[in-house]
């Protein structure tokens, strides 16, 4: 279970969080969204410790990641997979490197054989042929340099994912891919899992919950229906912008759910 | 518009406050190199490859500056010395020139240059494209990882490549000095030798051990901190090879002040 409870983080005069309260349970998955720039991806990084708030308190398997010790950090951050919005690839090795080194348990990382066959393993989770892994990240496209990232998260069987914008500057086909790869990955490996996107469809379609992150705060957390029905302005507003397209969404899916053949 | 004001408190205090800032934070970084010097099957590998690839890259460099400097060296000895100073003193300047300063100096300053870069460029754009961040996510260290093995291999190389300097320095010293002071073979290894200590030579090396850990701790500093973007990176190369060109002339004091005197 991850909980933050009243996290503040200032950057110099800008207070990006303030106050922030936020909990995933076990085994569902989170969209948290937001405008761009509005501190969700800084929200994430607390969650591993890349970032420690000013105040309040990060708590992961009911460990507080501002007091654990090196050690106890470095094994939380093996259990959780982190997908960066870019790639972030190790761009000097291949993709066979890249993805070998977020196996982090040292022992099966000194096995040759087992890299070879987790490494594999991945590639074909992510939908990428095997022949990938000899490519460098300059020679893939976009859509296929996140495949590869969220490859690399996924190679050391992490309890959590931890997705930062995974579908952003793809085309509408590339994004509806990586979407369900998220959805397949989270009924194949059974993670827990956080979305940061601002692409409302995209959390509608892979998300349990959603949260909506605006002026440092979580002005809203819940189900789809619960988040759809928020009173709050910010919520509404962040809402309209994407109304035609939530509202297909779900006209959508209750057409499917009343269908025979589902 | 509000008017421009300088404030030279304001300014001196600011800039006293940054300066602390990156010596705390140089500071903690050799903490963590310490720290990580235990994670030898990290470094060890990616510290021979860069090693090689740092040595041999910049030899040919190093070595014709080394070159052009014994012989310049050696024709301003011969325009400066005159017939009533004995000729082989002149082969004590150039020898004793060129393993106290010269070698170690320019081929540091050299280094500072082309490795100090190179360091920092990789760093920043690793940095601004969060491929440290994807490291340490991992749970890996990013120090063990990335700065160990390129501080290891420039404070290993620069020694080596100061010997061949010297060497080189020597040699082209003596070929010029034949024809500007019409010096014979015996001349100037008599005058070598006259004026060299054994203590000469160690010193060249200290030298440019220190000189080796102020070029690539310096950049991989500079370049781990890296912020915004491209331009961002453009600022810490040209940060990283300013500062540590300033730091090798600046050690080149205070080491001669503490250990020639």
């Amino acid at each position: 279970m991850i909980e933050l409870t009243g996290v503040c983080k200032r950057f110099g005069d800008q207070m990006v969080l303030d106050g922030v309260n936020f909990d995933v349970r076990k085994g569902e998955t989170v969209a948290l969204l937001g405008p761009s720039g509005v501190g969700k991806s800084v929200l994430l990084k607390h969650i591993n410790g890349l970032l420690q708030p000013d105040s309040g308190e990060v708590v992961v398997d009911g460990l507080k990641v501002r007091h654990i010790s090196r050690r106890e950090l470095s094994e939380l951050r093996s259990r959780i997979g982190y997908v960066f919005q870019n790639g972030a690839l190790f761009d000097s090795e291949t993709v066979y490197e890249n993805v070998k080194l977020g196996i982090t348990d040292d022992a099966c990382a000194s096995d040759d054989n087992y890299c070879r066959d987790r490494v594999k393993q991945c590639l074909e989770l992510v939908n990428l042929p095997v022949d990938t892994a000899s490519k460098y990240p300059s020679e893939l496209s976009g859509g296929m340099r996140k495949r590869v990232g969220i490859a690399r998260a996924i190679a050391g069987r992490p309890s959590y994912l931890l997705y930062d914008e995974p579908t952003s500057g793809l085309d509408p086909v590339n994004a509806d891919i990586i979407d369900a790869l998220v959805g397949k990955l989270q009924e194949e490996l059974g993670v827990t899992s956080i979305m940061v996107t601002h692409d409302v469809r995209g959390a509608f379609r892979v998300a349990d919950r959603l949260a909506l992150l605006h002026e440092g705060k979580i002005k809203a957390m819940g189900t789809q229906e619960e988040f759809m029905g928020s009173k709050d302005e910010a919520v509404k507003e962040f809402l309209e912008r994407d109304f035609d397209m939530t509202r297909s969404w779900f006209e959508f899916e209750a057409t499917r759910s009343a269908s025979p053949q589902h | 518009m509000p008017a421009l004001t300088l404030d030279p408190r304001r300014y001196v205090g600011r800039l006293t406050l940054a300066s602390t800032s990156h010596v705390g934070r140089i500071s903690y970084l050799v903490v963590e190199m310490f720290r990580g010097l235990r994670e030898w099957k990290v470094w060890v590998p990616r510290a021979f490859e860069l090693t090689q690839s740092v040595g041999y890259g910049s030899l040919f460099i190093v070595l014709l500056t080394a070159a052009f400097a014994g012989a310049v060296t050696s024709l301003q000895a011969g325009y400066q010395f005159t017939a009533s100073i004995p000729v082989y003193f002149a082969a004590g300047v150039i020898v004793e020139s060129i393993i106290l300063e010269l070698g170690p100096v320019l081929t540091a300053l050299i280094l500072a240059g082309r490795i100090g870069a190179r360091y920092a460029a990789e760093l920043g754009t690793m940095r601004v494209t969060e491929q440290i961040d994807a490291l340490e996510s991992l749970g890996r260290s990013s120090v063990s990882h990335l700065i160990l093995p390129r501080v290891i291999a420039g404070t290993l190389v620069l020694p080596v490549l100061v010997v061949f300097a010297d060497i080189v320095g020597i040699a082209s010293g003596w070929l010029a000095a034949r024809s500007a002071l019409d010096i014979t073979y015996a001349d100037f290894v008599f005058g070598a030798r006259y004026f060299f200590r054994p203590w000469d030579a160690w010193y060249s090396l200290i030298k440019s051990f220190f000189f080796g850990l102020a070029i690539t701790v310096v950049p991989c500093y500079v370049g781990f901190t890296t912020q915004q973007g491209a331009e961002g990176v453009g600022r810490s190369t040209t940060a990283a090879v300013v500062s540590s060109s300033v730091l090798v002339l600046f050690l080149d004091v205070v080491l001669a002040k503490l250990l020639l005197e």
